[in-house]
């Protein structure tokens, strides 16, 4: 049985590593995805391994914890490092694991 | 003159040299980012393990005036490059701050290239240097934080953790407590692995460092003519002051000017970090830009024979 959800996908400074896992996990991640990525953006080529690299985030969460999460990553983050942040809808399986058992 | 042309002809520059070439010339030369980290263990490792040893046999009173000059330097660079910078530089206090930190801090590689260009001039150096290069890391970025003004109590707490517990303090002191503990004929046993290959393993680290450095000149140009005149002039200020107060506390010629490079050096690895997460606002464009496509370079190449000409001829005036 499939079930609609959110895919947040973050793509931030390896320095903040730390901080974005705490906030996934504060606003209703119940796990997460990291990747190493590389490229360039509007702030410039980033500065590799003095910076760390760039690290990409994905976590399947519920529509109104992506909201949270894009709100939380928008207040903090977006002014002063390189961050992107975009939902996408997913269809999983087994969506209790990512939502718990009495949202399904 | 000669000094100069003596430190520019060498593996370690002409590496660093090689990979600003590569860069410009767009070869597709990239050493892989496990490769270049696990180099730099090494590298931080084998510094702590050597300076441990010489540790074990110096006697402590030799060591607290060089340890008490560090920790003051460490706390006067900042403060020195903070007013340079806000001043000269026509910097904001953020931005001033940051890179303040950086020229309080050390670079761990200038270091290094100070140690190998005194073995070849064949002045004496003073074996106990490693140890006060992991004092002069930390007071710089703190005193740099504390000039912003603008962090918040858990950010600075964080970002002090951040660089205490950093991998560069952290596997030096720990080579250092390694090697002070166990003397020279227990690290002997490490010695081919750890000594001998040393200076190799830091030619292919300054390889990979030519090649971040030169893809932060092309930055330069935004940073303006001030800014690059202060990133060669801060090195110098510092470090001729630090060269002849390290031979007034009876340091030999060779270490001096060792001292000289590393108080006169801007950090490029534990103060980005730190500033980072504690000063976001701060612009990576101009801290990074500065002490690694300005004052690295211009030490390498200007700075350490400048400082070992220094050392050399302090004593005479002095006396």
């Amino acid at each position: 049985m499939k079930k609609k959800l959110s895919l947040v996908t973050i793509v931030t400074e390896g320095i903040l590593k730390e901080q974005f896992s705490e906030l996934l996990q504060e606003n209703g991640a119940s796990g997460f995805t990291i990747t190493r990525a590389e490229g360039q953006g509007s702030r410039g080529v980033r500065a590799r391994d003095w910076e760390g690299p760039n690290l990409r985030f994905e976590a399947i969460v519920s529509s109104a914890a992506a909201d949270q999460i894009l709100a939380a990553v928008e207040k903090k983050y977006f002014e002063s490092y390189s961050v992107i942040a975009w939902v996408s809808n997913v269809e999983v399986v087994r969506g209790e694991k990512f939502v718990g058992e009495e949202n399904v | 003159m000669e000094l100069i042309l003596q430190n520019l002809i060498s593996p370690v520059t002409l590496a660093f040299a090689l990979g600003m070439i590569a860069r410009w010339v767009r070869s597709d030369l990239e050493i892989p980012s496990a490769v270049y980290q696990g180099l730099s263990i090494y590298l931080l490792f084998a510094i702590g393990l050597k300076g441990g040893v010489s540790l074990s046999v110096t006697p402590v009173r030799e060591l607290i005036a060089p340890a008490a000059l560090t920790l003051v330097l460490g706390v006067l660079t900042p403060l020195s490059a903070f007013f340079f910078l806000r001043s000269l530089g026509k910097l904001g206090r953020t931005d001033a701050a940051a890179t303040a930190a950086h020229y309080g801090s050390v670079s761990v590689v200038t270091f290094i290239a100070a140690i190998e260009a005194v073995k070849i001039s064949g002045m004496a150096s003073n074996g106990y240097l490693p140890a006060l290069l992991a004092v002069l890391e930390v007071p710089g970025i703190i005193v740099g934080l504390l000039l912003a003004r603008e962090s918040k109590g858990a950010g600075m707490k964080a970002a002090i953790h951040d660089v205490i517990t950093g991998k560069s303090i952290f596997l030096m002191v720990g080579g250092l407590v390694i090697g002070a503990l166990c003397g020279p004929e227990k690290i002997a046993g490490v010695a081919p692995f750890f000594i001998a290959p040393f200076k190799g393993v830091l030619c292919i680290f300054l390889l990979e460092l030519g090649m971040v450095a030169a893809g932060r000149i092309q930055d330069l140009k935004a940073a303006g003519f001030r800014l690059i005149l202060l990133g060669c002039f801060l090195p110098l200020f510092h470090g001729s002051i630090a060269t002849v107060c390290a031979v007034a506390v009876g340091m030999n010629p060779g270490g001096a000017a060792v001292f000289g490079a590393m108080v006169g050096s801007a950090s490029y690895i534990a103060a980005p970090a730190a500033v980072r997460l504690a000063l976001p606002k701060a612009s990576p464009g101009i801290y990074l830009t500065l002490s690694l496509g300005v004052t690295f370079p211009f030490n390498l190449a200007l700075g350490i024979p400048l400082f070992l000409y220094l050392a050399k001829n302090a004593p005479k005036f002095l006396s």
